[in-house]
């Protein structure tokens, strides 16, 4: 963040779908009373509780849709193909 | 002319284009015809191996060839041939969405029962194909995030500082152990593949030399540098859920800890990428050059379209019981699956060794 010094507020990123956003390192107390850490430059909380890497987000929020539904036929999208639903390694 | 002693091997040949541009490179003899270049397959193996020569000389370059030749106007006539081939050829086979919220919309949904390439490592994959899966992915993951590097003079602001964020953690935040290209060399390792750079470019089929050559193409254009923006996006919303599937496959068979790790690390990592990517990549450069919306779409769609290829290649031949490689894996170390505790032993001094199960199944073998 420009002109952040250190006693600026820290600022989270909340949406209505999907994780809050910090910029790391945080620190997270679990109910459990056990602390987790991330020093990730930003750092994604799940909101959802569906992660299985709670508190991390992993994405799990994501609407999840039946095969048929993968490429729906409207007009701002391309007609459905045969191919396997592609996944990009990671990056 | 000096030429690097040292720097990875020169793969072998694929047919007319490719031979001759590596003869050229050894300054052994002139580069393709014109003709050459209109008659051969858009995405076939000599094409895309003879822009990938070209390409790779922007970054390890190869030994017994002049580092030089990285801007020899005639090299560069025959790339921007090459080049110019293998883009007509994208623009006019990949099917694309009309706006970027609708391209985007369609990665953020998980089908129920997805029938992708990382789930069929997840369900059945073989340490073999698994293996596989590792040799062809290594000609991007032992260069992640370098070809992407490209865009960043290209971009300002926002997007700017946000992609060099998520560069910085590709680098591994400053710890030269957390490169996310030395975590897949540690998963390679666990798999027994030979790590060095460019000793798998022989086994790599058309399909992910396309793949690693669209990120070249749109890194060293700053007039494609919302493609660039829009592929890079794309990998890293799909990356989250396939990691995790990936990362079963390793521990379903096995594979070891640091091959878990690298798909681990990615399921955490692109959680947040993907978030940057999208609002603050796409969303700072789509404020600062509206006009790109268009660009950023057509690098999403047509790396979808280069990653289906991808998959039907990998899971048609893997379904027929057949190896997916162009020349054989090198292997060093045990295999997986033949470890005894889960850990590869020393390997230094070990012969790098051609993989005996896809030595016969190849595709290079009737095929040259
Ligand atoms: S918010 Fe992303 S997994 Fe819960
Ligand atoms: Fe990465
Ligand atoms: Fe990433």
């Amino acid at each position: 963040m420009p002109n952040d010094s250190a006693d600026a507020p820290r600022r989270i990123t909340v949406q209505r779908r999907g994780p809050w956003l910090v910029d790391g390192p945080v620190e997270v107390e679990l109910e459990d009373g056990t602390t987790v850490s991330s020093d990730r430059f930003r750092v994604a909380l799940c909101t959802c509780r569906r992660s299985r890497r709670y508190p991390w987000c992993d994405t799990s929020h994501r609407r999840s849709a039946p095969p048929a539904a993968r490429r729906p036929a409207t007009d701002t999208e391309p007609p459905s193909e045969a191919r396997p639903a592609p996944d990009a390694g990671p990056a | 002319m000096t030429h690097e002693s040292e720097g990875p091997a020169l793969p072998a040949d694929r047919g007319r284009l490719s031979a001759a541009v590596k003869a050229y490179l050894l300054d052994a003899g002139p580069l393709p015809s014109d003709g050459d270049v209109e008659a051969a397959d858009p995405y076939g193996d000599d094409l895309q191996l003879a822009l990938y020569l070209c390409y790779e000389l922007h970054y390890r370059g190869f030994a017994g060839v002049d580092p030089g030749l990285e801007w020899d106007p005639e090299l560069l006539r025959t790339r921007a041939a090459l080049e110019e081939r293998f883009l007509t050829a994208l623009r006019a086979d990949t099917p694309v969405h009309e706006t970027v919220e609708g391209a985007l919309k369609e990665l953020l949904v998980e089908p129920a029962d997805g029938t992708g390439v990382s789930h069929y490592l997840r369900d059945e994959g073989e340490p073999w194909q698994l293996r596989e899966y590792a040799a062809h992915r290594s000609l991007f993951h032992l260069k992640e995030q370098d070809p992407q590097v490209w865009v960043l003079p290209r971009l300002s602001g926002r997007a700017k500082a946000a992609l060099a964020a998520v560069t910085f953690d590709e680098y591994g935040g400053g710890r030269p152990d957390q490169v996310h290209a030395k975590l897949f060399a540690d998963l390679m390792t666990d798999l027994g593949l030979d790590t060095t750079y460019g000793r798998q470019v022989d086994a790599g089929c058309a399909e992910m030399l396309a793949i690693v050559n669209l990120m070249s193409l749109f890194g060293l254009h700053r007039r494609l540098r919302g493609a660039l923006v829009g592929h890079f996006a794309e990998v890293e919303i799909t990356s989250s859920p396939a990691s995790r599937r990936l990362s079963e496959a390793m521990r379903r068979t096995g594979a070891g800890p640091a091959a878990e790790r690298y798909y681990d690390e990615h399921v955490e990592a692109d959680a947040v990428h993907e978030q940057i990517m999208r609002h603050e990549v796409i969303g700072g450069l789509l404020e600062d050059e509206p006009q790109l919306a268009d660009d950023i779409v057509f690098g999403i769609d047509a790396t979808e379209y280069l990653e289906g290829r991808l998959a039907e290649h990998l899971l048609s031949r893997w379904r027929a019981g057949e190896s997916t490689v162009y020349r054989p894996l090198r292997l060093v170390g045990k295999r997986v699956g033949e470890q005894a505790e889960g850990q590869v032993g020393e390997q230094a001094g070990e012969e790098t060794r051609e993989d005996p199960a896809t030595a016969g199944r190849s595709r290079v073998l009737g095929a040259v």
